[in-house]
C-alpha cells in the first residue's frame, strides 16, 4: 500500500463546506433581529412570528402541500400500475410510449412550462390548481415509474409463480406479493416527487393562475422585488422539512436494501 | 379466474420460461385486464406529453395574430426571426454561458466525484448524505443565500473589507460573475453524481497495476482512471449543459436584467410580448440543440468502451 494522500479529504471537505455556506447564512439571519441580512443585531424570533401571521404565505404553503400530495400520489398510482403492467402487455409502440412518458424530466424545464402554458390555453383548462396538478404529475410519473421498474427487476419471479400454483389470480399476486415488495420503491418515489413538486419554480410560474400562488412562486417574486427576513424564516423551515424528507427516504432506502438482502440469504 | 389459474398449473409445459411470456398467450380476457393497468399512463402521455409537444411544433409554424392569439397561416417567419442579430446574440450568449458553466462544473465536480469514490464505504455514505441535503434543499433558498453573500455591503463585501483586501464594496450581485457562480453551484451536484457512479465501478487494481509497472501517479490517472471515468464525465457534461441553457430564474435573480439567456427570452416572449409562435420556435430550436447533445453523447460513449484502453 502506498501512503494515503491528504489532499482528497481536504478537497472534499472544502467543497462540501462551500455548499453549505449559502444555506447556513440564510438560516443564521432568520434569527436576526435586524431587517438587514448583513448586520447582526441580536437573536430574535420575530420573523417567525411574522411569518405565521402572513395569510398569503400560509395560503401558498397550503397550496404547495396540497399540490405536492395530489401530484405525487396520482403519479404513484399511474406510474406503479404502468411499471407493473408494461412487461406483461403486448402493444405496438410500447417502448416509444414508455420513452415519451419520461420526457418531462429529460427536456429543459422551461420548455415543459412553455408547452404546458400554450397547450392548456388551447384545451381551455382553467389555470390554477388544476393546471398545476397536471403539470406536476407529468414530471412525478417518470420518477415513480423508473424506481418501481428497477425494483421489479430485482424481485424473484418464483414468489409469484408459487402463489399462482397455490391458486392465486393476477390480482391476488399483485396485492399480496408484488405490492408489498415494491412498496419501499413506491415510497421513495413518492418522497422524491413530493420534494420535486414542492421545489418547482419554473414550470409553476408558467402554468399557475392569476390568483394561485405556491410557496416557490411567492418566494421567487419576493426575491425579485425585495425580501424581508420573513423569507429567511420560511427558508429555514423548508430546510428542516427537507432534512426530514431525506431522513425518511434513507430509511425507506435502507428497508429496500434490507429486503433485498433478506431475499438473497 | 381461479379455476383458470389452477388449470394452468395442472399442465406444466416443460421448457416454457415464466408466466410473463405465457400471459401473452392467455385468453384475451386477462390481457385486457393487463391493458387496463397501463391505460392511465397511455392516456396521460398522449393527452399531456405528446399533445403539448405536437402543439408546440405546430404553433412554431403559425403566424401571430395582430391583436391576440394566432392565425392559422403557415409560415417560417418565427424561425427566420431567430436569425435576427438581437436574438441570435442571445442564443450565442446562452451557449457561451452554458459552456463556461459546464467547464467550471467539470473542473470542480470531477475531482469531487473521483475522490469520493476512493473513500471507504462508511465515508462514502456520509458524504452522499451530506451532498443530498443541499441538493434537495429548495433552489430558491440556496439562491437567496447567494443574494445575501453577493449584495452590496453583504457578507462577501464585509469579509473582503474586514480583511483589507478591498476598501469599497464590490457589488457582485447583478453581474455576470454572480450568475456564473449561481449556475455552477446549482449544477455541480449532477456532475458529482455522474462521475461518482462511474468512478465507483472502477477497478482500482488497474490503477495499482499501472503504478507497479512504473507509471507516475499522473500517468496512471490519465491512462487508466480518466479513460474509465470518461462516460461519467460525459454524462455529467450533458446533465449540466442542458439545464444551464434554460435556468432562467438564476439569471433573472442573480443577474438582474444584465444577463439574458434563451430561457429568459422564451419567458419574455411568452408572458410579456405574448408572441407565442415565436416562443414556440425558440423552444423547438432549444429542444433540437439539447437532443443533438444527447445524441452526440450516446454516440461518443457508445464508441468508447473498454476496448479503447487495451
Amino acid at each position: 500500500m502506498r501512503k494515503k494522500a491528504r489532499f482528497p479529504g481536504i478537497y472534499l471537505g472544502i467543497i462540501l463546506a462551500l455548499m453549505y455556506v449559502p444555506i447556513l447564512l440564510v438560516i443564521i439571519y432568520s434569527f436576526n433581529e435586524s431587517r438587514i441580512n448583513s448586520v447582526w443585531s441580536g437573536f430574535s424570533l420575530r420573523w417567525y412570528r411574522d411569518l405565521f401571521r402572513d395569510k398569503d404565505m400560509l395560503e401558498a404553503l397550503i397550496n404547495s402541500l396540497v399540490l405536492a400530495t395530489v401530484s405525487s400520489l396520482s403519479a404513484a398510482v399511474i406510474g406503479t400500475l404502468a411499471a407493473v403492467g408494461m412487461p406483461r402487455v403486448k402493444l405496438r409502440g410500447k417502448s416509444v410510449v414508455e420513452y415519451i412518458s419520461t420526457l418531462p424530466i429529460m427536456i429543459p424545464e422551461i420548455i415543459l412550462g412553455m408547452v404546458f402554458l400554450v397547450y392548456f390555453s388551447l384545451i381551455r383548462l382553467p389555470f390554477g390548481m388544476i393546471t398545476l396538478t397536471v403539470a406536476h404529475t407529468s414530471f412525478c410519473i417518470p420518477y415513480i415509474y423508473m424506481l418501481v421498474k428497477a425494483r421489479l427487476v430485482g424481485i424473484d419471479k418464483s414468489y409469484a409463480e408459487a402463489a399462482k400454483d397455490l391458486g392465486a389470480n393476477e390480482w391476488n399476486v399483485f396485492w399480496d406479493i408484488t405490492l408489498p415488495l415494491i412498496l419501499p420503491a413506491i415510497a421513495s418515489g413518492v418522497l422524491l416527487s413530493f420534494a420535486m413538486s414542492l421545489d418547482d419554480v419554473v414550470i409553476s410560474v408558467f402554468v399557475t393562475g392569476v390568483n394561485t400562488n405556491t410557496l416557490p412562486i411567492r418566494i421567487y417574486t419576493q426575491l425579485k422585488t425585495g425580501v424581508t427576513p420573513k423569507v429567511n424564516a420560511l427558508s429555514t423551515l423548508m430546510f428542516a422539512a427537507t432534512l426530514l424528507i431525506i431522513m425518511l427516504s434513507t430509511w425507506f432506502g435502507r428497508k429496500t436494501t434490507l429486503s433485498v438482502k433478506r431475499r438473497n440469504t | 379466474m381461479k379455476p383458470e389459474a389452477l388449470a394452468k398449473t395442472g399442465e406444466p409445459r416443460p421448457g416454457e420460461p415464466t408466466s410473463r411470456e405465457e400471459g401473452a398467450r392467455k385468453p384475451t380476457k386477462r390481457r385486457d385486464a393487463m391493458v387496463l393497468s397501463v391505460l392511465p399512463l397511455y392516456v396521460f402521455t398522449f393527452l399531456f406529453v405528446i399533445g403539448p409537444l405536437v402543439y408546440m411544433l405546430v404553433l412554431s409554424f403559425l403566424r401571430r395574430a395582430e391583436v391576440w392569439g394566432v392565425t392559422l397561416e403557415f409560415t417560417f417567419e418565427n424561425y427566420a426571426n431567430i436569425l435576427k442579430p438581437v436574438y441570435l446574440k442571445t442564443f450565442l450568449e446562452s451557449l457561451k454561458l452554458a459552456c463556461l458553466t459546464t467547464l467550471l462544473v467539470a473542473l470542480f465536480g470531477y475531482p469531487f466525484g473521483y475522490f469520493m469514490a476512493r473513500q471507504n464505504a462508511a465515508w462514502k455514505r456520509r458524504i452522499m448524505v451530506l451532498l443530498m441535503i443541499p441538493f434537495w434543499t429548495s433552489s430558491l433558498v440556496r439562491l437567496y443565500g447567494w443574494i445575501i453573500i453577493f449584495r452590496a455591503n453583504g457578507v462577501l463585501d464585509g469579509l473582503l473589507m474586514a480583511l483589507n483586501i478591498t476598501n469599497a464594496p464590490l457589488k457582485v450581485l447583478y453581474t455576470y460573475a454572480a450568475v456564473v457562480v449561481g449556475m455552477v453551484y446549482a449544477l455541480v451536484p449532477f456532475m458529482i453524481f455522474a462521475v461518482y457512479s462511474s468512478a465507483e465501478k472502477l477497478d482500482w487494481q488497474l490503477v495499482e497495476a499501472a503504478r507497479d509497472l512504473g507509471a507516475t501517479p499522473f500517468q496512471a490517472f490519465w491512462t487508466v482512471s480518466f479513460k474509465l471515468t470518461l462516460p461519467g464525465l460525459l454524462s455529467g457534461i450533458v446533465l449540466t449543459f442542458i439545464p444551464s441553457m434554460g435556468l432562467f430564474f438564476i439569471a433573472d435573480i442573480l443577474g438582474g436584467n444584465k444577463v439574458v439567456l434563451v430561457g429568459n427570452l422564451i419567458q419574455e416572449q411568452l408572458m410579456k410580448a405574448r408572441n407565442w409562435p415565436f416562443a414556440a420556435a425558440l423552444s423547438v430550436v432549444l429542444l433540437t440543440l439539447t437532443s443533438i447533445m444527447i445524441a452526440l453523447y450516446r454516440k461518443i460513449s457508445g464508441v468508447k468502451d473498454l476496448e479503447g484502453l487495451v
